[in-house]
């Protein structure tokens, strides 16, 4: 493995050129298996078609193991499953009991922590200080916290009587593969509802590990299936006719296919979408303390953040400052092995997603906008990017209003308040937004008036299970996380 | 001599103001003996464009109004609708309601602008929170208004049809465009002369008269619409809706009540039209001093 090179700037040269020794972390403890089955009705079997894919690391680009990829016959089988799970098990099990058993998948869920982290490093390529730290204890937390609401739905939506809704189909992203697992199921299951999950079709690998802590468990069968596939996979489950809730994280564009799609089905939608989010600084702001906030909230999960804070907005007055700042620290930007303990900027996730931000800073280029890159080496093999900057950039510009998902920063300047409140608002997205000032009524006043269902002062890119989460707009909507994450998993008598 | 009675023009409300289609088109919804009740606006779709441009450009001051403002205002509502009761009451019984019926429905209707002008300043406590991240961070959840609303008010009961879908909507700081009963009409412009009395923002609730078959399409393809109640009854109307819907990503509620019950109103009509927003922050945390004093 290559050492990291930097180049020296003038505001980080510590004398020397000392650079850290490699600190990769042990992936010997981890057995990953050669094929992963479907995971319906309490048993781990063959798809019907008998058709499995591979999955990557996007860091060797060498094969992993190979997937199920589940079909409509195999949708149909698992939603029977839940069905039956539900009718006969589930929902006759004592609110207590079903508590239990999701606080019990909860502490296997801890047990086996390393294990999960760095498998969901192997697979998506994210960095193990990441998965270890953020993902897999959040994911943890969010079956321990919702656990303990199976019992008490009665004190969560005042004079009103709440049941469960049957059978959830849920489908989730690829960037936080295990993260958004636990974000669906456990409020499901605390509700008392059964699942039918289909992970990301590039990072499979930590949800059938799941599948076995759910199994092992004791779990009753059905009650959870997690099936592995691809788009047609989850259209299967978005059509099925015998699902009562549809969870759907993910882009824009599919979020709005399925919203279609589930027209008068009655079937309860909840989407969480994309973003374009606001990272606004303030000439009052902590300048160092907001350079590190800019950074985490563009390039934390190498940019594939819904709620990534793509769009910053510098008050003229420092904008040189933090430009210059921002640049500087850019290049002392670990990009590499995901496994190194020592990297700040994994893999990304496929080669489609390289292309695709590639194609997004050719068009930061074509559109007039200056780039600048760090000038980190990149390793030879996977799927890595540069974290970017571009300036001069028109609020009209492609790469200020589309939604790029990789370490690719726009950056715009303003004046005024209401001038930034503007161009913040101006985009069909709400997911998040970020405000740095040391002025207490500036933050309350930017906080009203930013139409976002997220917003971060003098922080960003913080996640807890008991903070709802989720977006205005186009960013979907329903929330998850929090009292209020019950209610898209609830049936509310009116 | 018999005095020649003035007949009113019944024309559409947008931005507080009181316009003729700009279509310059008319129908005439009969009675029950098959006689014209009146010759009401059919509304066109530039009326309704019309109509979202004043409600985007109220939704600002009205929704950073101060919740108990709101409260007084909604309450000057009720107060304006029961110093207009008879000319409701009459109105309800010329499109076919018996006199004791009409009445009824005329009380209920101010009585539940009362309820909905309580609520205005509650419904946030009831339903933020203040999260206990495991974090050293400040952090709640608010609920805010989501932005335009576009409600087809119910086909049956003229009156306390369209209050029961309005109130709830513009209690939680939204603006909206209505369109009326289209054979129950009256009471719909009669309302808005109400509004336009109550020191409610202009352009807060907008309400044209039209046929749904026409205008149904505007509400679900319009990209400054955030959500669409639909609560017109027509089974095609709400799947074409939900259908369109998926453009900017409303978010639509379909009612299927007749809000003739003292069960059809409650804080959660007034929820639904809200969106969830997390504010976080973080605690300064230095120093060994702690609260155990």
């Amino acid at each position: 493995m290559s050492k990291h090179k930097h180049k020296k700037t003038e505001a980080f040269d510590f004398n020397g050129g000392w650079d850290y020794s490699p600190s990769p972390e042990s992936t010997g403890h981890v057995k990953l298996k050669e094929r992963y089955d479907l995971y319906i009705d309490g048993e781990f079997v063959a798809p019907n078609s008998g058709k499995y894919f591979q999955t990557t690391n996007p860091a060797t680009e060498k094969v992993l193991a190979e997937v199920a990829h589940a079909d409509e016959s195999d949708v149909d089988k698992a939603v029977k499953a839940a069905r039956k799970a539900y009718e006969n098990v589930w929902s006759k099990l004592s609110a207590k009991e079903r508590g239990k058993y999701i606080y019990r998948i909860a502490r296997l869920m801890q047990e086996k922590a390393r294990e999960l982290a760095v498998v969901e490093t192997l697979d998506a390529g994210k960095t193990i200080r990441e998965s270890r730290d953020v993902d897999v204890p959040l994911a943890c937390n969010h079956f321990f916290y919702y656990a303990g609401w199976a019992d008490k739905l009665e004190y969560a939506f005042p004079n009103r009587n709440v049941s469960a809704l049957g059978v959830t189909g849920q489908i989730i992203p690829w960037n936080f593969p295990l993260l958004m697992a636990a974000w669906k199921i456990a409020p499901a299951l605390a509700a008392g509802n059964t699942v039918v999950l289909k992970p990301a079709e590039t990072t499979p690998l930590t949800a059938m590990l799941l599948a076995e802590i759910i199994h092992e468990s004791g779990l009753p069968a059905g009650v959870v299936n997690i099936l592995t596939g691809y788009g047609d996979t989850g259209a299967a489950i978005v059509n099925h006719p015998d699902i009562n809730k549809i969870a759907f994280t993910g882009s824009t564009n599919v979020g709005k296919i399925i919203q279609k799609a589930v027209a008068g089905t009655g079937k309860k939608l909840t989407l969480e979408l994309g973003g374009k989010s606001a990272n606004i600084i303030f000439e009052d702001a902590p300048i160092d303390q907001a350079v590190e906030g800019i950074v985490n909230g563009i390039f934390f999960n190498q940019g594939h953040v819904c709620c990534a804070g793509s769009r910053l907005f510098v008050q003229e007055s420092v904008a040189d400052e933090v430009i210059q700042k921002l640049k500087d620290r850019l290049d002392t930007l670990y990009v590499g092995d995901p496994l190194d303990k020592n990297t700040d900027i994994g893999a990304i996730n496929s080669k489609e997603q390289l292309e695709t931000i590639r194609k997004y800073i050719k068009i930061g280029k074509d559109e007039g906008a200056s780039m600048y890159e760090s000038s980190c080496e990149l390793p030879k093999k996977g799927y890595f990017v540069r974290p970017t900057l571009f300036t001069d950039v028109a609020q009209s510009s492609r790469i200020a209003q589309e939604e790029i998902f990789g370490p690719v920063l726009t950056i715009q300047t303003f004046r005024t308040i209401d001038e930034v409140i503007q161009k913040a608002n101006n985009s069909p997205y709400g997911l998040a937004a970020g405000v740095w000032t040391d002025k207490g009524s500036r933050i309350f006043n930017m906080t009203s008036k930013l139409r976002a269902g997220v917003i971060w002062a003098n922080t960003y890119n913080k996640f807890d299970p008991t903070s709802p989460f989720g977006g205005y707009k186009e960013s979907g909507f329903g929330r998850e996380g929090g009292l209020q994450g019950l209610g898209a998993y609830l049936k509310i008598e009116r | 001599m018999s005095r020649l009675e003035i007949l009113k023009t019944y024309k559409i409300f947008i931005g507080g103001q009181f316009p003729r289609t700009e279509s310059g088109r008319y129908y005439t919804p009969l009675d029950k003996k098959g006689q014209p009740l009146a010759n009401m606006c059919l509304s066109s779709r530039k009326d309704f464009r019309n109509a979202v441009v004043a409600a985007r450009k109220a939704f600002g001051s009205w929704s950073e109004k101060t919740a108990f403002n709101r409260g007084q205002i909604l309450y000057r509502i009720a107060e304006m609708l029961e110093g207009r009761k008879t000319q409701f009451v009459e109105e309800l019984v010329k499109q076919g309601s018996t006199e004791a019926k009409a009445k009824q429905e005329v009380e209920l209707a101010i009585d539940r602008c009362v309820y909905y002008a309580g609520w205005c300043d509650k419904y946030q406590q009831v339903f933020s929170s203040v999260n206990p991240v495991a974090s050293s961070h400040f952090n709640f959840s608010a609920l805010e208004p989501m932005g335009v609303v576009g409600i087809i008010a119910p086909q049956t009961n003229g009156l306390i049809g369209l209050v029961s879908t309005i109130l709830p909507v513009i209690a939680g700081g939204n603006t909206c465009i209505v369109l009326a009963s289209e054979n129950l009409p009256l009471c719909a412009i009669t309302f808005a002369e109400v509004l336009a009395t109550s020191d409610l923002t202009a352009g807060v609730v907008n309400i044209l008269t039209g046929t749904e078959k026409e205008l149904v399409e505007q509400f679900h393809s319009h990209m400054d619409v955030n959500a669409v109640i639909y609560a017109g009854g027509n089974k095609e109307h709400a799947l074409a809706i939900e259908t369109g819907a998926d453009c900017n990503v409303k978010r639509v509620f379909v009612y299927a009540n007749d809000f003739t019950k003292a069960t059809d109103e409650n804080p959660y009509y007034i929820t639904d039209l809200q969106e969830l927003k997390t504010t976080w922050h973080p605690i300064e945390n230095v120093g060994g001093a702690t609260s155990n004093y």
